[in-house]
């Protein structure tokens, strides 16, 4: 295959059933719909099957029993409705069921929502938030190979823009490596085998297995999971400009195409600014932009949102002077589409940060 | 007289242990539900059915959250588990993925009614090839006899003490007549487990369901009506009888629907 223009939904949805995708479940939602309408109309055609969920609770439910019946599957929606699917995505942790789930977000407001997550008890979900068309084409494949390798839910946080950019991209399949077999999915063979297979968050193995685990003692290999993870992956991330760096911009998704091209013109301008844009929002990629800042005198983080990723940047930056230049931008549409998003704006905003400098950053 | 252990003899075969006598698909050990709880019964009834229509190595458990998922580890049946209320949706990604599975959900009246309304019936509308099965006592009985969408009115529950009152409590929803004209269910059915008479009865209603399930007419439902004497704070002796009286008098039993037979 070769690159072709496409729409970013589309993309996206022709990328997925690259991956093997063969079950998708949602519900409308701007703009995770243009990429359910993809699927609707795509996976019929490889054998698979795409059901018009009656709302995000059943959506992800749906993608569940067809993760658990060991295809690849996924869902997605935005902010309300991703709020729905928070119960089902902690669950799917603890049950250790593999699945792919969009966050199509329109701005960047759900940062939160995507890395802390409203769900209960104790788990996490890796997430990976492209810049451009290229890159989504290839980390929603990513996606679908964590989420098999580490038997945890993935989130691919994508945004208005990534949703209705064209580009030229090839949406070939990538080849990640190989992965264990599942021999954990449920079709019923081993039912009546005296080892019939249990899927469960909360009964992790019948009462007559070898090795019988009790739900408190499943329980308590949460941390240890999340920690295979973390340890399991290097975090993705893009770094340009920081070795002599005043200040470092951090940025992701769509608007970091913006801060990069602005960076690049201020440094053409002489000023010594960087640009760090995490790619995987979690596991966070903190020692590379530690790294990464040693010797900026202050880092500047552009979101559109009132500030939630700074919250990652202090922890990985410690004791320097972190400060938000992003801020909420929302046009009277609903969608996001952030009329604040000017490389004008943006470099006016890096140049109070490198004032902020020259006067003497507050400890 | 009948001789039932020869004593003038060695024995001619080995004696028999209680596990020898247990029913398919069960696996060793026992239940850890209440003395006189009509749900082991209907688990029973489900699995024999299962063993004895040949689908054993097909088939596929969605539990629900109820006293009944303490089941879903004792059963040598693949078992899938599901949050409160949203078998039905899991059960359908199954199902499509494997369609030659054999796939039934195991709810309870809490799980289904109250918080999975909108699951099962949307799953039912679709037509889904799935079976569903409500285990219903009209209380939430793991929380200690709570008021559900199914107690009946009258009954008192730990939040309904002076009996569920229709103006205060709204009236409880009869789930096997309002699915059952759901152009996409096939066959519908209420039974019991409080005699024998009533479980020979619902092993016939699931063999009902599966048959659809298996013919591929699609969904089936059977809604099984189960004691709890802990919940409605009555003797576990008089447990059957109040079932009888109380929940069946309401939630009356027999096949609602069956397309294969053109009932309705």
């Amino acid at each position: 295959m070769s690159a072709e223009l496409l729409e970013g939904s589309e993309a996206i949805a022709r990328a997925m059933v690259s991956a093997g995708c063969r079950f998708f479940a949602g519900y409308p939602m701007t703009p995770f719909t243009e990429v359910l309408e993809g699927m609707a109309r795509l996976l019929p055609d490889v054998g698979g099957d795409c059901v018009n969920a009656e709302s995000e609770l059943e959506a992800i439910g749906m993608a569940w029993g067809a993760a658990a019946a060991g295809a690849r599957a996924a869902t997605g929606s935005v902010g309300q409705g991703l709020s729905l699917m928070q119960e089902s995505i902690a669950e799917l942790c603890f049950a250790r069921v593999p699945m792919v789930v969009l966050n199509m977000a329109r701005g960047q407001g759900d940062y939160y929502q995507a890395t802390r997550g409203g769900g209960h008890g104790d788990y996490r979900t890796i997430v990976l938030a492209p810049a451009d068309l290229g890159e989504a084409v290839r980390v929603v494949q990513l996606a679908f190979y964590l989420a098999d390798k580490f038997r945890n839910p993935v989130m691919f946080m994508g945004d208005y823009y990534l949703a209705h950019v064209f580009e030229a991209v090839d949406t070939v399949a990538v080849d990640f490596g190989k992965l264990p077999p599942k021999d954990w999915a449920l079709d019923g063979t081993s039912s009546g085998t005296g080892n019939a297979r249990i899927v469960s968050s909360i009964m992790p193995t019948k009462r007559n297995a070898a090795v019988y685990v009790e739900y408190g003692a499943y329980l308590e290999t949460s941390g240890e999971k999340i920690a295979a993870i973390e340890c399991g992956m290097d975090p993705l991330y893009e770094e340009g400009w920081c070795e002599d760096a005043d200040c470092v911009v951090v940025a992701y998704g769509t608007p970091a195409r913006i801060v990069r091209y602005v960076v690049g013109q201020l440094r053409e301008e002489g000023l010594r600014v960087g640009f760090f844009r995490p790619v995987t929002l979690w596991p966070y990629p903190a020692s590379q932009l530690f790294a990464a800042t040693r010797s900026a005198r202050a880092i500047a983080v552009y979101e559109l949102n009132a500030g939630q990723m700074i919250d990652d940047v202090r922890l990985a930056v410690r004791d320097r002077y972190a400060r938000s230049i992003g801020g909420l931008s929302f046009d009277s549409s609903g969608f996001g589409i952030a009329p604040a998003l000017t490389p004008m704006k943006v470099a006016a905003r890096i140049r109070e940060v490198m004032a902020d400098i020259r006067q003497g950053v507050p400890a | 007289m009948t001789v039932l252990v020869r004593t003038d003899s060695p024995p001619v075969q080995p004696a028999k242990l209680v596990d020898d006598f247990a029913p398919p698909l069960i696996l060793p050990g026992a239940h850890k539900l209440c003395a006189g709880c009509g749900e082991p019964a209907a688990m029973r009834a489900v699995v024999e059915m299962i063993d004895a229509m040949g689908f054993t190595n097909r088939a596929v458990a969605v539990f629900g959250i109820g006293c009944y998922t303490s089941f879903s580890p004792g059963l040598d049946v693949e078992v899938l588990q599901a949050l409160h209320g949203r078998a039905p949706s899991l059960a359908t990604g199954l199902k499509r993925v494997h369609p030659n599975s054999i796939v039934f959900t195991v709810q309870g009246d809490g799980d289904m009614v109250n918080e999975g309304l909108q699951e099962v019936i949307h799953t039912a509308a679709r037509g889904e090839n799935v079976t569903c099965i409500m285990l219903n006592n009209g209380v939430f009985g793991e929380t200690g006899g709570h008021m559900t969408a199914t107690t009946v009115l009258g009954q008192r529950t730990k939040n309904s003490l002076e009996g569920r009152d229709a103006k205060k409590h709204g009236f409880p929803i009869k789930l096997a007549e309002m699915l059952a004209p759901l152009d996409g269910v096939a066959y519908a059915a209420r039974g019991a487990t409080n005699n024998a008479r009533n479980i020979f009865r619902t092993r016939r209603m699931l063999k009902g369901a599966l048959a659809a399930q298996e013919g591929r007419r699609g969904f089936s439902f059977v809604e099984i009506l189960t004691m709890c004497p802990t919940g409605w704070f009555i003797e576990t002796a008089d447990a059957p009888d109040y079932l009888d009286d109380k929940l069946a008098s309401f939630h009356s039993m027999g096949v609602i629907k069956d397309v294969a037979t053109g009932s309705e």
